[in-house]
């Protein structure tokens, strides 16, 4: 038996005795670490939201969207006409680095594009979802 | 009794090399009225933001908004008296952006006045600026109307003085509307003090107008769409049977009525602003007569964005909003309900679906 059977059998042994590897059930300690997970990421989000330096020329997203208004995460996916598709609200904020930032755009999972999307739903947090809404 | 008189309303159609003339999306119609005061009119320009990015290069699309505005201002026929110029020429007031800003701006035909935006004072306190444009708040007098011009981006003391170690970083706090690092507008003591002197000179019957750079109303503390003493302003203002405020600063179209003042918002050159409604998380106190313009449309790079001509017809403000990919707005002062309404949208069954921000 290698080193690695062996200390998985130990482990599984040690989780079964606590009881903790139930997998419906978690606490407050649990909720709230999760929950600071994800305002470390929406913060990221805010930084790159008013940086200068996300696009090439200065500008920064708050610039025209103070607070992330106007950006209605809460209606994507929905049709662009410009596009002539539905696109999800990823692919509007390239578009936004690639236009008035003059910069280049992020991919779908570009940790930095999980920051801004955090960012942005999180201002609008409260709103209900209208996907398609124009 | 006003007359409607629309044999003065015309463009030069033959407009040359720049071959706006055609295009231009102003109706203008010049109000005239039977009596002493003459009517006349004036081109204003606001919140271009020209940025600086390093070298000889700035932000084109910012550029192309003032140069836009400057080449039809200087179209208008009939020519306006003066053009005023209301703030937020720099992103970040540094030297090369004003120079910039002002090259831009030299092209204008006639007299042009300025007023002081926060973009354009938080990095040398004004000191660049005065040098290029004159004081930071005086007054004139112009066929029978009293004009003030305040700089009404001024804030606590210890915030300017005390708070930040670079003036860079205090030009940077002051630049992030949304920014709580950020700190309330204000005319403050001293330019109260001023005004209350210069208006002691004016007759009560004198049509009054004041240029600022933020409201001198409270509509939104978080972006600043706010003055801390606006209350302190409108007292001053409360014995003049006419007075219009006008302010630049919010990049949208606002209008309001506080007893005897009226108050009218310009359009940015540079890039609009949400409706502060549209931040979920904010309380706000847009007025309730305020027919929002249009939702801006990013696809058109200079949706949203303009400049306008201002009537002044018996010493009420008429607003002209020439807008570029919309149909033009008119914000006329109603003489019967006495406050500014929309010439077509006031009604809300006239609105139209862009007009609702959410």
């Amino acid at each position: 038996m290698t080193t690695y059977q062996q200390t998985t059998i130990a482990l599984c042994l040690a989780l079964a005795a606590t009881g903790s590897a139930l997998a419906d059930e978690f606490t407050d300690a649990d909720v709230q670490r999760w929950q600071q997970q994800f305002m470390d990421v929406a913060s990221e989000g805010r930084k790159l939201w008013t940086s200068p330096k996300l696009g090439t020329n200065g500008v920064a997203c708050a610039q025209c969207h103070p607070n992330a208004a106007n950006t209605h995460p809460e209606t994507y996916p929905k049709f662009q006409k410009q596009l002539g598709k539905v696109i999800p609200l990823w692919q509007m904020i390239n578009w936004c680095l690639k236009n008035p930032l003059e910069g280049q755009p992020l991919a779908a999972d570009d940790p930095k594009m999980t920051a801004l999307q955090a960012y942005v739903t999180y201002e609008r947090r409260g709103v209900k979802l209208e996907p398609g809404k124009h | 009794m006003n007359i409607i008189n629309n044999s003065r309303r015309s463009f030069i159609k033959s407009a040359g090399a720049l071959a706006l003339g055609a295009t231009l999306p102003i109706s203008l119609v010049e109000l005239a009225f039977a009596g002493s005061r003459e009517n006349f009119s004036f081109a204003y320009i606001s919140d271009s933001h020209i940025q600086h990015i390093k070298d000889n290069r700035f932000v084109r699309n910012w550029d192309r908004g003032l140069i836009r505005a400057v080449a039809e201002t200087n179209l208008l026929v009939p020519k306006p008296d003066f053009v005023m110029y209301g703030g937020d020429l720099a992103q970040l007031g540094s030297k090369p952006e004003l120079d910039h800003g002002a090259e831009i701006l030299s092209a204008l035909k006639g007299d042009v006045r300025y007023v002081m935006g926060e973009h354009d004072y938080y990095l040398d306190l004004g000191e660049y600026w005065e040098k290029l444009f004159g004081p930071q708040y005086y007054s004139f007098d112009h066929k029978g109307v009293h004009f003030v011009v305040l700089n009404s981006i001024k804030t606590y003391d210890d915030w300017t003085f005390n708070r930040w170690p670079t003036a860079e970083q205090r030009m940077r706090e002051m630049a992030g509307l949304d920014n709580p690092n950020s700190s309330p507008f204000m005319v403050g003591d001293e330019q109260r003090l001023w005004l209350k002197k210069d208006l002691d000179k004016v007759k009560k019957d004198t049509p009054v107008v004041v240029f600022s750079h933020s409201p001198l109303q409270k509509i939104y503390k978080g972006w600043n769409f706010w003055t801390e003493d606006a209350e302190q302003v409108q007292a001053l203002l409360k014995p003049f049977n006419k007075v219009s405020v006008i302010y630049g600063h919010v990049h949208q179209i606002q209008y309001n009525q506080i007893g005897n003042i009226s108050f009218n918002s310009v359009m940015a050159t540079a890039w609009p602003w949400p409706y502060p409604q549209s931040y979920a998380q904010a309380e706000q106190y847009l007025p309730k007569l305020t027919v929002p313009m249009n939702r801006a449309d990013p696809f058109f790079e200079r949706d949203a964005t303009g400049w306008q001509f201002i009537n002044l017809a018996d010493g009420n403000a008429d607003l002209n909003f020439t807008l570029y990919n919309n149909s033009n707005r008119i914000v006329r002062y109603n003489k019967t309900l006495k406050h500014p309404e929309d010439t077509v949208y006031q009604d809300e069954k006239a609105r139209i679906i862009p007009q609702t921000h959410y």
